[in-house]
Formats: C-alpha cells, structure tokens, sequence
C-alpha cells in the first residue's frame, strides 16, 4: 500500500491523564490528596493513506484513550496530533469514529433512519431528501440490515444490530478516515466477516485508512497492514502484522498469542495466569510489564526500555532479540 | 415436543434451568412480531450451556425472559421456565425481583445500563451483597473488594471509590460480573460476559465461571459469538436462528462435526490466527426479518441444499447423533440410513 505522501495520522509523544482524585475509600481510609491515571502515556506511530493500523492490548490500556484522543473528544495532556489534508470542514481528512458501545452512541429517541441520515445532511453530502433517503436504504442494506429497519428506534434492536447501526452511521459521513473501536464485538462470525469484508472492500475502492482497535486478535490479522501492541499506556511493540504474528518480539505480545483460544485444540483445563494485573494508577517502576515478565531482571525492575528497531519491528524490552 | 431434551441427556437430578417451548412477541402497531419461536433447553447443576448464533437470533431475549427483564412491550406468549423445578414465568413481579440477584445472577450484554452511573461501584456491590447476604457494612465491602479482585481489577481498594464512567469498557464489564456473582446464585445468565475483554482478561473471566460452576455446581447459560470461549469453557451448545434452536449438543461434536448448514457456515466463517486470506468466508444474505419469515425452514433461503420441502415445512429438533438438530436435509439422511 502505497506511504504516499503525508500519513493520514501522525502522533507524536501523545499523553492523557486522568485526574482521579479523592474518592470514598481515599476519603474513609487513605486520605490520600491526588491522584493521576496516565491512561496513555508518550504514544508515537504514523498511519499512511490507504491503510490500516491496529491497536491491541489488554482492557484498560489506554486504547479508547486513544482514540477519543484522535477524534478531538479529548484535548492531549503532552504530544501532537497532525491529519493530512483532506474535506473534512477543517481542511483535514474528514474523520468518523465508531464507537465501542454502539448503544451508548445512538440517541435513543430517533428513529434508526434519522440516526444514519443525521451526518447525510450536516455535512450536506446529498442534495435533495430523496436522494438522502436512498443512501441510507442503501446503508442498512450495506451493513446486513433491511430499509425498513429505518422507521424503528434503538432500542428495537438486537447489541448485534444496533452495532451494525453505529458502522451504517459512521460510514454515512463518507469519512476517509475511520476510527474503529471495537467495532465487531457484538457480532457474530458471520456477520463479523461481512462486515469486516466491507470494511477491506471500502478501503480497496476509496483508499480509507482505518485505526482499528480490537481485542480479537484474528480479526486484527486480517484486515491490519501494522499492529501495535499496547501495555498500561504504552506501545510495547509495532510491526507489520505478519511480523508481529509470526514473529513476536515482546514477551507480552507472545503471551497475548498463546492466549487466544484455538478451535482445533481447545485448552479446557486452561488455568489462566492468576496474574497481579498492574494499575494505571499506581504502576509499576522500570519496566511496567516486569511483575508478569518470566524475563525480568533488576534492570527491567529499575529502567524503563526505550523502543528499539529489531529487525523491522520496533520493540520496548530490554531482553528482545531476533 | 420436546425432543431437545428428552434423549441426550441421562435423567440426573432435575435441571437448574429447564425451558419448554417458550414464545417471546412483541405486540406493535404494524402487528405481532414472534421473537422466539418455541425454545426448549435444559441445564444441569454445574453445566455451562453456550448459546451461539446469529446476531439477532433472539439469544439475549431468551436470557431476558429467563432472568424476568423483558422490556415491554415484550411479553413471554407461551411455554414455561422452571428454575430449580419452581415456574418462574407466571411469578408476579415482585417475587421474581426476589430471585434475581439471589437464584439467579444475570450478567448483561450492555454493561453500562446495568450499573447505576450516579453511585460509585462499591457501594453499588455493597448495596447488592447486602441485600442478599447477611453481612454488616464493613464485611459486604470486604467482600466487594474480593469480588473485584477475583474478576480481575487491579487495586480493587481504590477502584471500590470510582464511578462506572471511569472505568473502561471492559473494567465494566467485570463490575457487571461481580455484581452478578455476589450473592452466589444457582443459576447465572450471562449475555456476551467476554465480548469487551481482551484475550488474557477473558481466559481469567471463563476460568472464573468454570470454578463456580464445579465448586458450587452453579448452572451456567453462557451467550456469546466467540467460538473461542465457547470451545475452551462450554459442555453443549445450542445454536439459535431466527427465533429457533436448529442445532444443539454437546461442545466438541458441534464444533468438530457441525451438521446443520447454518452451523457449518457459522463455523466456516471464524477467522483464523493462523492463515491469512484475502476475503473471510461468510454466509451470504441476511437472516429474515421477523415480520416476514419465510415459510418451512427459516434458514432457506441463505441455504445450499434447500429443496421444496424446505420451503414449505417447518423442520422440527429431532435427535441425530449426540445432539439434536432440526433440517430436513438432515432428518432424511438419518431415516434413509436407518432403513
Ligand atoms: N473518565 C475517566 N475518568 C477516570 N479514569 C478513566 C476515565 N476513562 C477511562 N479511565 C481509565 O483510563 C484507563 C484506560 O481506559 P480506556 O477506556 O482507554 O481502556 P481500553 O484500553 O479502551 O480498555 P477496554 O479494552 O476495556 O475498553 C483505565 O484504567 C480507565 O479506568
Ligand atoms: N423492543 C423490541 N421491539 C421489537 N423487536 C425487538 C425488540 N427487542 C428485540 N427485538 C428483536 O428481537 C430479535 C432478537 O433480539 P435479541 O436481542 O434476542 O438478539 P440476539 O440473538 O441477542 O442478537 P445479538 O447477538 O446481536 O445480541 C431481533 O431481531 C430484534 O430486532
Ligand atoms: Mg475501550
Ligand atoms: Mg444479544
């Protein structure tokens, strides 16, 4: 895919924090003033035109963070943000997000029809009702729903459907980049690859590049060209996909692919890892992933890595290798 | 009738969850919409039943007429669900709110509208423990904080303090679980408990609910799309479609040997992490709408073996192998073979 030109999305050293201070048990007990909660914390990556980067990682790293932080919903702490130019009303690419909780994001007092057509006419993308109508049949019909489905109202639908509702919505905007956070969870594998087929298939005839954040990591394999693997606000690693699946450098990222269940030999008597899961709040020094790490020594504990270019793959540890 | 549950399974104790031939509509201007046409499963002490299907096959509105939460204008039509050999389905209200939280756990597809946003999550397991469990103040939050603790929140102390809007996506949805867990119920619904949960998170999740359910042979009905926990934590599966059971039995046949042909297609489509493809297989066209249901099979006309029987008749849940499995292609097989 071809890096042409200025990349869709340049990031650099992007931080956000949360100011989570006093609370019931600090009132009560630890008296504790202030708090922060680095949810993301000195994020680098660029994104070229046409392609799809992925963001994976366990829950509560900092990947919604993220993307609310490239949509604008959130101002950085540290760090900037550059789109290339595009139609969007500011000159830059027009951006659409999809969100992860498909419910929480439609209103729930329009009707479905309303919903999708609500971009549609902002953004005066058609010129007469009719035509406006059309395109939002054409829509639903896109992400395996009926034109009819358009009369009825949120919460009519099925998690699967209303889902299906937030990609018809995004879509409508005719974004060209796309922000996609979790944007399959609540489908079913059959429906899951019609629409992750569609997403390839806008892609291949519109050029749109995708920030695709998902925690299935088979879908990830599929439709990214680069993946990056997030850890407590942190990129550990990012490499082309095949790269990182086939050659994992981080040891986190080969625990996350040892994890993933597998069809044709399932592990039932899996004992999951009872592992102490770091907090945001309070992490841990050096490296953060050292308290899980079978690599760990007293320089993981007391230094934090800084990325590393190993092969093609850019790496945090300080026991990578090849 | 009830052919789902009459071979495969030996008369044990009486099942924690047995549903029969249950009907779910929804009355609307433009006429009675069918939801759920005619669900009959049973689940055993300590077994987890893994519902898989379609997304809007009605899996969740079946949990939902289960746990007593269907939202009117929906309303259960017919048949009957007994919980520990008690009919819930004709309870009035206030008893069934009794169970719920103390029979049965119910953990829900949509996190977000099962936490109250304007109380902080412990007083919110506090408040549910309590009203279930005799503990005092001090012991409930102890227990909470366990709770949070074995659903994997880290510093559970501090996070006791937060409201659900600052939690994650999937830090909720394990404040969900605890909820669901807290009063150690007999029977635990849970819509998609996984689905926001990265890989490592969810291995913790279904390991969760594999203990319960062998410590305190807890019965579980484990709704979910990914194959994955499905295979690694679930001892039968029933598939759903438009409102029906077309296929259910136990985890390793269906998975290994799927027989009916939404099955086969469901299992084809899974993703894999090995191989790469340009496209993923999937099953073309939609599932029908519920006010315009195909006659006979209702998988029809997506389906490649389809004749003119199935176009005009409904096929029934008849035994067939392990498990039990309504297609006609099927059923005819069998008898052909039989003869
Ligand atoms: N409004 C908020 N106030 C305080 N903390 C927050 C807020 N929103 C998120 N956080 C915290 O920021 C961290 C990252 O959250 P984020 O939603 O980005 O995680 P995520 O990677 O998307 O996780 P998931 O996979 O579970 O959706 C979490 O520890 C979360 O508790
Ligand atoms: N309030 C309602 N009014 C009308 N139809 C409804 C209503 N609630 C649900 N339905 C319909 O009932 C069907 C079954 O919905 P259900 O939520 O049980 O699906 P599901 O199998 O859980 O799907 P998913 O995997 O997408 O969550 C859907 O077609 C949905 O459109
Ligand atoms: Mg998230
Ligand atoms: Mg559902």
């Amino acid at each position: 895919m071809g890096a042409l030109g200025q990349p869709t999305l340049r990031v650099e050293d992007i931080a956000f924090h949360f100011d989570v201070s006093p609370s019931w048990f600090d009132r009560t007990v630890l008296r504790k003033p202030e708090r922060t909660l680095k949810a993301v914390d000195g994020l680098s990556f660029a994104i070229p035109r046409g392609t799809t980067f992925s963001i994976v990682g366990e829950s509560g790293c900092g990947k919604s963070t993220l993307a609310r932080l490239v949509v604008g919903l959130y101002q950085p702490t540290r760090g900037s943000l550059s789109f290339a130019t595009g139609s969007g009303s500011d000159g830059s690419v027009r951006t659409q997000m999809i969100f992860q909780d498909p419910y929480a994001s439609l209103n729930p007092r329009w009707r479905v029809g309303d919903i999708i057509a609500e971009p549609i006419r902002h953004l005066g993308l058609r010129r007469a009702g009719g035509e406006t109508d059309m395109r939002v049949r054409e829509l639903l019909e896109i992400v395996g729903l009926s034109w009819r489905d358009a009369a009825r109202y949120p919460h009519e639908f099925s998690g699967g459907q209303r889902q299906r509702i937030s990609i018809a919505r995004a879509l409508s905007a005719e974004p060209e980049f796309l922000i996609c956070d979790e944007p399959t969870s609540a489908l079913d594998v059959s429906v899951q690859a019609q629409i992750l087929n569609l997403l390839k298939d806008l892609q291949r005839e519109l050029g749109l590049t995708y920030l695709f954040i998902s925690h299935n990591l088979a879908a990830v394999r599929h439709v990214s060209d680069r993946v990056a693997v997030m850890y407590l606000g942190r990129i550990v690693e990012e490499a082309a996909t095949d790269d990182l699946f086939e050659r994992p450098k981080h040891p986190y990222t080969r625990f996350l692919l040892d994890t993933v269940p597998d069809l044709e030999r399932p592990n039932r008597d899996r004992v999951p890892a009872v592992v102490d899961l770091p907090s945001p709040i309070d992490p841990p020094t050096g490296c953060s992933y050292h308290p899980r790490c079978m690599l760990a020594t007293e320089l993981c504990r007391t230094t934090v890595p800084e990325p590393q270019l190993l092969e093609a793959t850019y790496v945090r540890c300080h026991h990578a290798e090849p | 009738m009830n052919a789902a549950f009459a071979p495969n399974e030996p008369p044990l104790d009486p099942p924690v969850l047995s549903i029969r031939d249950l009907r779910v509509e929804f009355p609307t201007r433009r006429g009675v919409l069918t939801a759920i046409r005619g669900v009959s499963l049973t689940i055993r002490r300590g077994e987890i039943l893994g519902v898989v299907g379609e997304s809007g096959a009605g899996k969740s509105l079946t949990g939902a007429a289960v746990i007593g939460l269907l939202e009117p204008p929906g309303r259960i039509a017919g048949g009957e669900i007994h919980v520990s050999g008690k009919r819930i389905d004709s309870l009035p209200r206030r008893q069934l709110m009794a169970l719920r939280g103390k029979t049965i756990g119910a953990i829900f597809q949509d996190p977000l509208t099962s936490l109250n946003p304007l109380l902080t999550v412990g007083d919110q397991l506090v408040e549910t423990i309590r009203c279930h469990l005799p503990l005092s103040r001090t012991e409930a939050a102890r227990r909470a904080i366990d709770l949070l603790n074995e659903v994997g929140i880290p510093s559970p102390e501090l996070r006791v303090g937060q409201y659900p809007h600052q939690f994650s996506g999937g830090m909720r949805q394990r404040v969900v679980i605890a909820l669901a867990l807290a009063a150690e119920p007999e029977l635990v619904v849970a819509d998609e408990p996984t689905t926001a949960l990265d890989v490592s998170i969810q291995a913790q999740i279904t390991g969760l609910l594999k203990r319960i359910c062998r410590e305190r042979g807890t019965a579980i009905m484990l709704v979910t799309h990914d194959m994955g926990v499905i295979a690694e934590t679930a001892d039968r599966v029933a598939v759903m479609y438009a409102g029906r059971i077309v296929e259910i039995g136990p985890v390793e046949d269906l998975i290994k040997r799927p027989q009916h042909p939404y099955t086969r297609g469901l299992i084809g489509s899974i993703p894999s992490l090995a191989a790469r493809h340009e496209r993923l297989a999937q099953i073309d066209g939609a599932m029908p709408r519920l006010n315009s249901m195909p006659a006979g099979c209702a998988f029809n006309p997506r389906c490649e073996i389809a004749d003119a029987r199935c176009r005009s008749d409904l096929p029934k849940l008849l035994p067939s192998g392990r498990g039990s499995v309504a297609c006609w292609k099927l059923a005819l097989a069998e008898a052909v073979e039989a003869a």
